[in-house]
């Protein structure tokens, strides 16, 4: 069976925090092996949209949320589905470097040891293959016995990714993923997007414009909980169908 | 406004500069022409300096807004088509001082009778419109306005189309020189009528994200 064209999607979708409207009414498709980017000023709700896809908001006491998501086709709020497999396979990545203060190796194998999975040569083969995926390998072969927190902020964020590559996502949520680092590591995380987009489908927020324009191949544009445009990236910020957009990428919001 | 605002209004002033200079000089091209003035055509050389100086301006100005503010959509637009304008204006800055230069270099006055075969005055005319709608348009952001000038522009192509056979009707009365200078200055302000049509082309694009270049139906 040919798998459907959009990996995430969301139908009719609200989100309230309490009184207060986050999400209004969202109808998005996200399509496959494509890097998909959120923009839109603070609070405009694109890290909460972010957070559904994986059900980071479910704990919070005053959300509540109306509508359909699905991955793969399935309803990822069913009650069948366990959230920890829903995360095996929608990764996320902070952003901040949240290492744990453990050995870069052990970081990388976190989430596999979760799973009960214990060979030895079953891990480092993936520890390998997923610091390689992240573009660390090279950086720190001959340390991974060293603490993860020794690391620079761009590679402590690049191992962060190589924890989240390490489970076999199909799907990576990047929220703000380079906001802390340097430019040079920025240029390294984004070249690794681009090249990890040929295996995963990619969800990304940012307040750096032409950081999306520059790693995204879709663009949604969010303002106070609406989707207010969201089609290919050459199209949103060469000739943005909406006034909105036109001003928030040109910079005259306010 | 923002800084890019302030910058991209600054950059718009520049291009009208130009704009208005460079018709200037065309339109002193015509009584050099037609007056067979010296003095004006020297005053058109001299101005070329200043024109040419202007269009490096704006080079520069177009340069760095993309390398510091990164536009997008509507400002990139604009700043695109500014830099291409700025050239096609440019060119036929260097127009109207090649017809001041024939002028300088010609010992007799251009032939009257073949002018006025030639249909010198409506050419320069039309000219003048279409510089005067191109202008308007760029002031008003109007499209409609830059439109005109495809239509216009056919007249030009017509009066250059026939201007082969008035020179060669006029060939025994007057001096091959100034006939041939003639036919060239034809040729010029035929050019001059395509680069307008460029800039239209630019404005349309700049203001409605189309492009109609080496398309028919320009609408």
């Amino acid at each position: 069976m040919t798998k459907p064209t959009f990996i995430l999607e969301a139908k009719s979708l609200d989100v309230f925090y309490g009184d207060m409207h986050a999400l209004k009414n969202i109808d998005i498709q996200i399509e496959r092996n494509k890097v998909t980017a959120f923009i839109g000023p603070s609070g405009c709700g694109k890290s909460t949209f972010l957070r559904v896809f994986n059900r980071m908001n479910d704990y919070i006491d005053s959300y509540r949320m109306t509508g359909e998501v699905l991955m793969e086709n399935q309803n990822v709020y069913y009650k069948s589905v366990r959230v920890d497999e829903l995360r095996k396979n929608i990764g996320m990545v902070f952003q901040k470097p949240n290492p744990f203060p453990k050995s870069i190796y052990e970081n990388v194998i976190y989430g596999l040891k979760i799973q009960g999975i214990k060979d030895k040569k079953f891990l480092m083969e993936r520890a390998v293959k997923a610091l390689n995926q992240s573009a660390l390998w090279e950086e720190v072969k001959d340390d991974l016995n060293k603490s993860a927190l020794a690391l620079s902020g761009g590679q402590q964020q690049r191992l962060c990714i190589a924890r989240a590559l390490a489970v076999e996502p199909s799907v990576l949520l990047m929220d703000e993923p380079t906001s802390a680092l340097d430019p040079i590591s920025t240029a390294k995380v984004e070249e690794l997007i681009h090249e990890l987009k040929e295996k995963y489908s990619i969800v990304i927020v940012t307040h750096n414009m032409q950081q999306a324009s520059r790693v995204s191949d879709n663009t949604a544009f969010f303002y106070m909980g609406d989707l207010i445009e969201f089609g290919k990236t050459e199209e949103i910020f060469r000739n943005p169908k909406q006034e909105r957009t036109q001003n928030y990428i040109t910079g005259r919001f306010g | 406004m923002t800084q890019i605002e302030q910058e991209i209004s600054a950059l718009r002033k520049e291009l009208l500069n130009m704009f208005l200079a460079v018709n200037n000089q065309l339109q002193k091209s015509e009584m050099a022409l037609l007056e067979f003035d010296k003095d004006l055509a020297a005053e058109i050389t001299n101005a070329e300096k200043r024109i040419n100086s202007l269009e490096l301006k704006i080079d520069r100005d177009c340069e760095n807004i993309l390398a510091l503010y990164s536009p997008v959509a509507v400002d990139l637009r604009f700043v695109l088509s500014v830099y291409k304008i700025n050239h096609e204006l440019e060119r036929i800055a260097d127009i109207a001082d090649g017809i001041a230069n024939y002028v300088n270099s010609l010992n007799s006055t251009f032939p009257k009778k073949a002018i006025t075969e030639i249909k010198m005055v409506e050419m320069f005319a039309q000219l003048k419109a279409m510089m005067d709608n191109v202008i308007e348009a760029f002031e008003k952001e109007n499209t409609s306005i830059a439109r005109r000038v495809f239509k216009q522009d056919e007249l030009l192509n017509l009066i250059n189309s026939t201007a082969s056979n008035v020179i060669i009707e006029n060939y025994e009365e007057s001096s091959a020189e100034s006939l041939f200078y003639l036919l060239s200055c034809v040729r010029k302000l035929e050019r001059a009528g395509d680069l307008t049509k460029n800039i239209a082309e630019e404005l349309i694009f700049s203001i409605e994200s189309k492009v109609i270049k080496h398309k028919k139906n320009r609408q």
